[in-house]
């Protein structure tokens, strides 16, 4: 389908989350959702169905009557999704939703998206978060200075990262760390050390020579930048190349 | 979309306008009710005693009607020039413009509201001037038809007025520079036929007379224009500031970055 040729059709299998707050700051959430149905054709029984639903999901009921100038900045983005998702939409954009939201907010919200997408519809979310495109996300598209410098699917991007790091906690760091070939050995501070190794190292021979140099591992886990590290190798090796 | 589709949305946006208008009733309908009480009071007892009969009548009698009109054209100038620009500003102008809503529907939706917000103050106004004088509507069809037609040329002029607006300011510009010397110029408290040249025939130029006068014609049944002049200078301000209305959204003039 054009969204040319077909505007009025194509628009009503989107929702839009912009980034900046754009609702009537001196209405109701419940009256913008309700609203934001009609201006799709959906009479108001429909509609204030739909608002109740999707207020309840997002969890700003409790302020459906309260003018939405009154909302916390982490229930004004909340209110967005919720109006944006008054036309159930097929295709929903989401741009930064969760920019400057706290932890438990953006979780919930994580929550919320990848209910819908389990449902059937399609997200497209824009994000400097990194993290949550990797927790979101089945494909994703790198945007460098308005070009696209990668478009693949996570699973594939993921892979072509031949590097890992993980992070060792250790009840004392030695003074001098073992030599290990393939693997690059950091202290970080007094209980913790960073091992970078290659993806086809095996970790037996890590804790092999770590015990040897009279050091236990009692915890492990993965550096968690894994596609920040990409991202910045592909921004980078994109500028080299316009250059 | 579907004409019940459109409908649908054609409501929502009436419903929006009017709940504003409610939501800020100090704002919208009181003050132009106070405002015509004082001229009422001043010019229409005080100062109108003292004048003789105007094409028959007392001049408060002669005067209502123009002042009536001039509530409806200035409040619903007013209603869409704010409300529109308030919609810009806060930018939730875009919740209508990523809805598959056709142009022309924003525009009859808020061109409705105004109007609305007109025939409501032009009513309390009416209602007003009953305390002073004694009306008797002689052509109400005509009356109602005036007032619908006036209140939507200036709708209209106020939602270009809207689009064009970068900032509080300029929502101001227009009304003070232009629509009140208009309002005042066009026959809202004398007759032209008392105007020598060239000022007579520069009077004929201001569109707002015809509406003054179509409107005191359906009150009075006294009018200084034709009444089918003044229902053609009319009608070709609705449909030429609608096309330019409707142009200026497609194109997105003022409205998309």
């Amino acid at each position: 389908m054009s969204i040319h040729k077909h505007r009025s059709e194509a628009m009503r299998l989107i929702g839009l989350v912009p980034q900046e707050l754009n609702f009537n700051q001196f209405e109701k959430p419940f009256d913008i959702c309700v609203n934001q149905a009609g201006f799709y054709g959906i009479g108001r029984a429909e509609a204030s169905q739909r608002a109740e639903k999707y207020l309840k999901e997002l969890r700003l009921w409790d302020k459906a009557h309260l003018q939405a100038r009154t909302l916390s900045g982490g229930m004004k983005r909340r209110l967005m999704i919720a109006r944006a998702m008054m036309n159930e939409p097929k295709l929903l954009i989401l741009d930064e939703p969760t920019a400057g939201v706290d932890i438990e907010i953006r979780r919930s919200m994580w929550q919320f998206v990848s209910g819908i997408n389990a449902a059937g519809t399609t997200v497209i979310l824009t994000t400097h978060y990194l993290e949550e495109a990797e927790q979101l996300c089945r494909n994703i598209a790198i945007i460098d200075q308005g070009r696209i410098v990668q478009n693949t699917s996570m699973k594939s991007l993921l892979a072509t990262l031949d590097v890992e790091t993980f992070v060792l906690d250790v009840p004392s760091a030695p003074g001098v760390l073992p030599v290990l070939p393939g693997v690059v050995l950091r202290t970080l501070d007094d209980h913790t050390i960073e091992a970078e190794m290659s993806r086809s190292h095996d970790l037996n021979s890590l804790f092999a020579a770590l015990s040897s140099h009279g050091v236990t591992v009692t915890s492990m886990r993965n550096k968690s930048n894994r596609l920040e590290e990409l991202f910045v190798r592909l921004v980078e090796h994109g500028r080299e190349n316009a250059a | 979309m579907s004409a019940a589709t459109n409908l649908v949305a054609l409501n929502t946006i009436v419903r929006r306008e009017i709940a504003r208008i409610l939501r800020i009733w100090t704002q919208t309908l009181i003050p132009p009710a106070i405002t015509m009480t004082l001229y009422f009071v001043i010019f229409g007892k005080l100062i109108g005693s003292r004048i003789g009969l105007m094409h028959g009548f007392t001049y408060m009698q002669y005067i209502v009607p123009g002042l009536v009109m001039m509530s409806i054209i200035t409040n619903s100038y007013g209603n869409i020039s704010s409300s529109f620009f308030g919609a810009k500003f806060g930018r939730f102008v875009e919740e209508m413009l990523v809805s598959p809503m056709s142009n022309w529907v924003i525009l009859l939706g808020y061109v409705t509201g105004a109007v609305t917000r007109g025939v409501i103050v032009g009513a309390l106004v009416l209602v007003i001037a009953l305390f002073f004088t004694d009306l008797h509507v002689a052509h109400p069809i005509i009356t109602f038809v005036s007032v619908v037609l006036g209140a939507t040329v200036f709708s209209l002029a106020g939602f270009v007025n809207a689009v064009f607006a970068k900032k509080f300011d300029d929502i101001a510009l227009v009304p003070t520079f232009v629509l009140t010397p208009l309002t005042y110029l066009g026959g809202v408290f004398y007759s032209v036929d008392l105007l020598g040249e060239p000022w007579h025939t520069i009077s004929l130029a201001n569109p707002i007379l015809y509406m003054v006068n179509a409107f005191r014609f359906g009150v009075l049944g006294v009018s200084d224009v034709p009444i089918v002049t003044a229902f053609i200078v009319m009608l070709v301000f609705v449909v030429g500031l609608s096309a330019v209305a409707l142009r200026l959204l497609s194109r997105g003039v003022g409205l998309r970055s």
